[in-house]
């Protein structure tokens, strides 16, 4: 529920701050069909927590050390808002100039996702269907449904 | 949930809304917000919140609550079924993969679409639209997919269970 509100709260944020993309991607996955998900995972594990096994010092270790090496690593960002920086000077005026000569497109977002930087979304593609699969072969296998009644209705709204 | 009046009345209502507002935002993501993404989160949701109301359908009464969770889908998976989903979330991401393709056969660059069409502006419209469409259908059957693995799951667990360990969810 938490997770959800804090979605939805972000979502919000960013329909303020005009990336409308993001804001419906977090509303629609973050708010909606995460929580749904999480749901149903609860509905599948059972109440009790197993007993804990004792702390494991040498991988909490590594953890705070891989922690603290990246936090120091932040401190070679670019100033945050600075004209000169490399995100505002490299490829992205090209974009806002460009884009509406290349394609015709109002929406830069979705001509930087499916034209400019295609191989990325396929990539995403992929990811996703690697979930899917993945969650088959976890879960899928054994098939035991009492009814054979589907029935074949390719696609379509109902 | 089917037994209640409000609940199945405001889901008659909106799931014909969520569904075309998904179509929307996945056909007219090139000049709106939106895209494949969005819009194949979107239709499974609607898909999802179908199955949660309208899933115990009349076969509630023939096997009663410990079996409702896989009868819950049924009705769900009538209008969508498990096998087509398999297809469908491989379909997508080949429409993908085969629009990049036919640009190489068309004489450029993989998922390069100017050669798609001559006016190289409406070949990009075609080839975003396109890639679009497959990343949304992908997008909305592997989320049913996962969410009827789930459901199905839960229920073979269930009947696995003795009676008395049932909880009401």
């Amino acid at each position: 529920m938490l997770f959800a509100i804090y979605s939805l709260l972000s979502a919000a944020l960013f329909a303020v701050l005009d990336a409308g993309d993001v804001a419906l991607t977090e509303a629609a996955v973050g708010a909606g069909i995460s929580t749904i998900l999480m749901l149903a995972l609860l509905a599948l594990v059972p109440r009790q927590e197993a007993d804990a096994p004792r702390p494991n010092w040498p991988a909490l270790a590594v953890v705070a050390l891989t922690g603290s090496v990246l936090i120091y690593a932040t401190l070679d960002f670019p100033e945050f808002g600075n004209p000169d920086n490399p995100v505002q000077t490299h490829v992205g005026p090209y974009y806002v100039e460009e884009t509406y000569n290349d394609m015709g497109i109002p929406n830069m977002v979705a001509a930087v996702l499916a034209s400019y930087r295609s191989i990325d979304t396929m990539g995403e593609g992929f990811v996703i269907l690697t979930a899917g699969l993945a969650v088959y072969a976890l879960l899928g296998g054994r098939r035991r449904r009492p009814k054979a009644k589907t029935t074949k209705r390719e696609n379509g709204a109902p | 949930m089917r037994s209640n009046g409000i609940l199945r009345i405001v889901a008659r209502f909106l799931i014909p809304l969520i569904m075309l507002f998904a179509l929307y935002i996945q056909f007219h993501g090139e000049y709106s917000p939106g895209g494949g993404f969005q819009a194949g989160v979107v239709f499974a949701a609607a898909w999802i919140l179908f199955a949660l109301i309208y899933g115990l359908d009349a076969a509630l009464d023939v096997i009663p609550e410990r079996a409702m969770y896989v009868l819950g889908l049924d009705a769900a998976l009538d209008v969508i079924p498990e096998r087509a989903m398999y297809v469908l979330m491989l379909l997508g991401v080949l429409i993908y993969a085969g629009v990049g393709v036919a640009g190489v056969i068309l004489g450029g660059h993989f998922l390069d679409y100017r050669p798609l069409l001559d006016d190289p502006q409406y070949a990009q419209q075609l080839g975003i639209v396109t890639v679009e469409l497959g990343i949304g259908i992908t997008v909305s059957t592997v989320t049913m997919l996962i969410f009827t693995m789930f459901v199905q799951r839960k229920s073979e667990s269930l009947e696995s269970e003795p009676l008395e360990s049932e909880e009401q969810d």
